[in-house]
């Protein structure tokens, strides 16, 4: 499924609310998701899973290409861990998904 | 710092777009929702310059309890992972703590 994708379905799901709102929040709500990271800022979806930086120590990298050495600084990755809600569901052996409120 | 929930995301909402706070918070639980079930069916999601989503498969590999260092198997399971996508690599990348 694409961004566009989703923002389709919840279109029809909130049928009464003009489209360039749904859009526009799907972005905002992103955009704000980004941001947040970017602050370091943990962001914890109850049901969900949470999202935080996971650190990366400087290491020497090599350029695949040219076989070159390169300094690579210290830096941070995002990382996302799914909470028990998600984890479960996902891993039920046989899903039903018309089964699931 | 606190962490940011989905009352922040639905409050940001209504401040910047002006929609209702009951419009906001649906749009947001709705938006969650509608990942989550995309990944239960195992159908990956993919959020341009966010990242994707992805659902797969892990074979039984060999584990142990940490407490008492006995071997058991980590059984066989279905798990989802995230790709970050390569503009919010970027923006992260260069945080740095005061």
């Amino acid at each position: 499924m694409t961004k566009s994708e989703l923002i389709e379905l919840l279109i029809d799901q909130q049928s009464h609310l003009p489209v360039k709102d749904v859009e526009l929040a799907i972005k905002s709500m992103l955009d704000h998701m980004s941001a947040s990271l970017a602050n370091g800022e943990r962001i914890e979806i109850r049901g969900f899973g949470s999202f935080s930086l996971h650190y990366r120590a400087p290491r020497i990298g090599r350029n695949p290409k040219t076989g070159e050495s390169v300094e690579l600084s210290a830096k941070y990755v995002p990382h996302f861990k799914p909470g028990k809600e998600l984890r479960e569901l996902v891993n039920l052996p046989d899903n039903e998904p018309n089964d699931l409120s | 710092m606190g962490s940011l929930t989905k009352a922040d995301l639905a409050e940001n909402l209504v401040d910047s777009i002006g929609l209702s706070k009951k419009d906001a918070k649906d749009l947001v639980e709705g938006f969650f929702d509608v990942v989550r079930h995309s990944l239960i069916e195992r159908q990956q999601v993919k959020l341009s310059g966010f990242g994707n989503f992805e659902v797969r498969e892990k074979s039984q590999r060999p584990g142990r309890n940490p407490k008492t260092g006995e071997e058991i198997p980590i059984t066989a399971r279905t798990v989802v992972t995230f790709r970050p996508g390569q503009k919010l690599k970027s923006k992260v990348e260069d945080y740095m703590q005061e």
